[in-house]
């Protein structure tokens, strides 16, 4: 078997193995279901009468970015109970599956929180276009991406909960701006590209580092 | 297969371990003891690779896919089955037929009727025996395993007593405890932490 076919196996089975747990433990989807539905409720309420448009999509990416994030603080919760990490560190695999692995696994807990969140932001504020959803997407790749990265060394330290936002919000904002800007900016195509962009460069990053990250 | 040489480990201001040296050659058996705290969890993390010293150096003969390594936590996914462990780890070490070695360990350590149920579900001693079948699942020629006997009943360390007179003088075994009689007589060298 090809060193590729095997890598892709690894990264298929731990994602697999993820999403396992989430069905049987129901720790993260739910919540981040629940949250972001009520967020975009409590923001429909918040909201005065006769705001544009441009205020309801930067709510909408505040839902996002934060559901994002209590979907991250959970992501390697199963790994640190047993110990699994170090298991998972000790196999000969490449260790960079593990991260992608985890990064596939949090895109589609993301994905399925975004698939409640979108028709309900149309229901409560605006309809969204298609190059908006292809934001929502982009960015949602470039959020699992280095959240995943950033959850791994937050989830060794003994203050993870404070450690994480301080390292992800920050590196969040161009995802932001990016996915604000291709919802309501007329030139939406180079919002997508700047997004594109970010996502390329920080998987490669995050590929190339998380080995380092989660050994000493 | 195994140098250690002035090994220091510190975690903050706190020195986990003071200039330790031991060797050990292939298919030998270094028997580690000490009181509590004397550093023998740090030692055996440092010969798996889960921690770098302080100071010193130490080299080990053997890839990652030829160690076998048992600690204080079992490595295991607490909401997964027995079997979907081994299934898993089997993938990662691209153990051949993983299926049948993960039933015949099973079977071996006496969690074959358990194989479908969660480890949540497990006691202390059966999630011991199902660390002990992830560490030998890939037929490692280098096994460190990290007080072992820990929590396991009699039936369960008369099994891993016999399994390590198997392996001892064919793999090379490092092993720390607190009952150094249970293996005296497997022992080549001897590791005493102060």
């Amino acid at each position: 078997m090809s060193s590729l076919a095997l890598y892709t196996g690894d990264v298929v089975a731990l994602a697999r193995k993820d999403l396992r747990l989430e069905l049987r433990a129901r720790d993260t989807l739910p919540a981040m279901l629940l949250f972001v539905l009520s967020t975009l409720a409590v923001f429909h309420f918040a909201l005065p009468a006769g705001t544009g448009q441009d205020a309801a999509y930067g709510l909408l990416w505040i839902a996002i970015i934060f559901t994002a994030l209590l979907g991250l603080s959970r992501a390697w919760a199963p790994e640190r109970e047993g110990g699994a990490l170090e298991g998972l560190v000790l196999a000969p695999c490449d260790r960079s599956a593990i991260w992608l692995g985890k990064t596939l696994a949090t895109l589609a807990f993301l994905a399925a929180a975004e698939l409640v969140a979108l028709p309900a932001f149309a229901f409560f504020f605006a309809p969204i276009g298609p190059v908006a959803v292809a934001g929502v997407v982009l960015a949602s790749i470039g959020i699992c991406v280095i959240g995943s990265l950033l959850a791994a060394m937050a989830a060794a330290s003994r203050g993870r909960e404070v450690i994480l936002p301080l390292l992800f919000l920050p590196l969040a904002i161009p995802l932001v701006v990016g996915g604000v800007g291709a919802g309501i900016s007329l030139n939406g195509a180079t919002y997508l590209s700047f997004l594109g962009l970010y996502d390329l460069v920080f998987a490669i990053l995050s590929w190339a580092t998380f080995e380092y990250v989660v050994t000493e | 297969m195994i140098v250690g040489e002035g090994l220091e480990k510190r975690y903050g201001r706190k020195r986990a371990l003071r200039g330790v040296s031991f060797a050990v050659s292939r298919s030998g058996f270094l028997l580690v003891t000490g009181r509590n705290g004397s550093g023998k969890t740090t030692l055996l993390r440092l010969v798996a690779g889960l921690a770098a010293p302080s100071r010193g150096t130490i080299k080990v003969d053997a890839e990652r896919a030829d160690l076998g390594y048992v600690g204080h936590e079992p490595l295991l996914y607490r909401e997964l089955s027995a079997l979907e462990n081994l299934e898993l780890y089997g993938r990662l070490y691209r153990v051949p037929e993983r299926r049948e070695r993960s039933g015949m360990l099973l079977e071996r350590f006496g969690l074959w009727e358990a194989r479908a149920d969660r480890v949540s579900t497990f006691s202390r001693g059966m999630t011991q025996r199902l660390a002990l079948c992830r560490a030998l699942l890939h037929d490692p020629a280098l096994l460190v395993l990290d007080e072992p006997f820990t929590a396991l009943d009699d039936d369960g360390a008369l099994l891993l007593d016999h399994e390590l007179a198997a392996l001892a003088g064919e793999r090379t075994i490092v092993l720390s405890t607190h009952d150094p009689v249970r293996v005296n007589s497997l022992a080549t060298d001897r590791l005493v932490l102060a």
